[in-house]
């Protein structure tokens, strides 16, 4: 059995067969974020009852809070990621390190822009130089940058074990985000939800938070995937399994 | 090993004395930051002098900036970084070193004239020691944490714009520790949490950065 799980894993960290594999899955990784999101984005929207303190403009918080989440998860999946690379330099661990930076970006800058559209009506103001706020922006520009110098290199290979350095040097900067409401009295509201012990939100939104949660989740899944087979196959695109690949796609199509 | 390393060090700033000019560009930068600021916000001393810990060490951290891309670059092209890694010492030690120098070059000037320039900016009195304190906590991390960018973007072509990129996420804590400090001090307040966290990051940084550093060269050598 484990040696079973040993091959398979081993298989995984050859680009044609990720290729095949990951495109199997791809399209099972979308039906579950279409269903998750659209099941989540009903009950957000539809089902649960209005704050009796913001009436409707909380329920951006469906949208907010697990892109918040998801662009921390990013970046420690990200992280993993790059000591893989740095440490065994397993090639696909380098690329899926590498087309992880946009899709954080992505999840902050949707967490940055949710957050000021929720804290115009709440707040009074879009932004405020508040700790939880200035670090989310930080991991943007880190992001940015991690990005930045992966483009700058001419040999791919080599920018994505400067870049993975990068990563693990702006690592520091998650665990302030995660707590920069505990250590600081600012004005973004300290965590209202738990893993242990009592949440401080009203059960009734728990239900579709989740829904959404596991939704972002699988959609980063699927983006990786995507943005994956996209890179392999730029960087591999004079070698012989993508050519194969290319030619028998148009022979059938 | 001490007589190697007192060699580099002994090295950088001959070179950068001889150098003159590129010496003094920190200071001039500096003073031009704390000469254009009251001109351009008007001389109103409440005003300056509430600017004057953000403007200070904006200025210090900026000038900090100035001489990062030349740091590994001409050894990194004539070969010198080749025999760094072919010597009997660690890399991590020697490229601590280096950093050490830029942080002679850069840091100390900044941290000698910052009394001149907070008087400028009717810094309150009361908070000149504390602002020299942040100084001398401060700008050693900014000299690693910028060596550990330039030696990230030596590989890279356009190293210098990636380079002020890479450095200012970096650069943020340090920032917000150290005129924290002294914006406290300036009100009569403890600075002592803050002065104690930019303590840490510093203490963090001596320890990590070299290995860091290390790491980025010897991927950029290969």
């Amino acid at each position: 059995m484990w040696q079973k799980i040993k091959v398979a894993f081993h298989k995984l960290g050859s680009p044609a067969y990720f290729y095949g594999f990951s495109g199997r899955l791809l399209p099972w990784l979308w039906i579950a974020f279409g269903g998750l999101a659209a099941w989540g984005l009903y009950q957000a929207l539809f089902v649960v009852p209005p704050d009796y303190q913001q009436g409707d403009s909380y329920r951006i918080l469906f949208i907010h809070v697990p892109s918040a989440w998801q662009a921390m998860m990013t970046y420690v999946t990200m992280s993993v990621l790059a000591v893989i690379t740095l440490v065994w330099r397993i090639r696909i661990a380098e690329i899926m390190a590498m087309v992880s930076a946009p899709i954080g970006a992505a999840f902050t800058l949707i967490c940055l822009t949710t957050g000021a559209l929720w804290g115009k009506p709440t707040w009074g103001t879009y932004w405020a130089w508040d700790a939880r706020l200035t670090s989310m922006l930080v991991l943007l520009f880190i992001y940015l940058g991690i990005m930045g110098l992966y483009a700058a290199f001419e040999d791919r290979r080599k920018g994505a074990r400067v870049a993975s350095v990068l990563i693990l040097v702006g690592l520091v900067n998650i665990p302030i985000i995660h707590f920069s409401v505990e250590w600081w009295t600012t004005l973004h509201q300290g965590a209202t939800i738990r893993l242990f012990g009592e949440s401080t939100m009203d059960p009734s939104m728990i239900e579709p938070l989740i829904y959404m949660t596991i939704a972002t989740k699988v959609l980063y899944a699927a983006l990786l995937l995507m943005r994956s087979r996209t890179e392999l196959a730029d960087q591999d695109r004079r070698r012989a399994w993508v050519r194969q690949r290319v030619a028998g796609s148009t022979a059938r199509g | 090993m001490m007589r190697a390393l007192v060699a580099l060090i002994g090295r950088d700033l001959k070179l950068a004395f001889r150098r003159g000019g590129e010496t003094l560009m920190p200071l001039f930068f500096l003073f031009a930051v704390i000469i254009l600021v009251p001109l351009g916000v008007g001389p109103e001393p409440n005003l300056l002098a509430s600017l004057a810990p953000g403007m200070i060490w904006i200025a210090a951290l900026l000038s900090a900036l100035l001489a990062l891309d030349g740091l590994f670059r001409s050894d990194y092209e004539d070969g010198s970084l080749e025999q760094w890694l072919l010597s009997p010492w660690p890399l991590a030690v020697l490229a601590a070193t280096r950093l050490f120098s830029h942080w002679i070059i850069t840091g100390i000037p900044v941290i000698i004239v910052s009394p001149l320039a907070a008087q400028m900016l009717y810094l309150p009195a009361e908070a000149l020691p504390v602002l020299v304190l942040s100084l001398l906590l401060g700008t050693p991390i900014l000299s690693l944490l910028g060596g550990l960018a330039a030696s990230l973007t030596l590989g890279t072509n356009r190293g210098s714009v990636m380079l002020s990129i890479l450095v200012f996420p970096l650069f943020v804590p340090v920032l917000i520790f150290a005129t924290g400090a002294v914006s406290a001090a300036a009100d009569g307040m403890d600075p002592g949490a803050d002065l104690g966290l930019l303590s840490a990051l510093l203490v963090l940084a001596l320890t990590l950065v070299p290995i860091g550093t290390a790491a980025a060269l010897r991927l950029n050598l290969e």
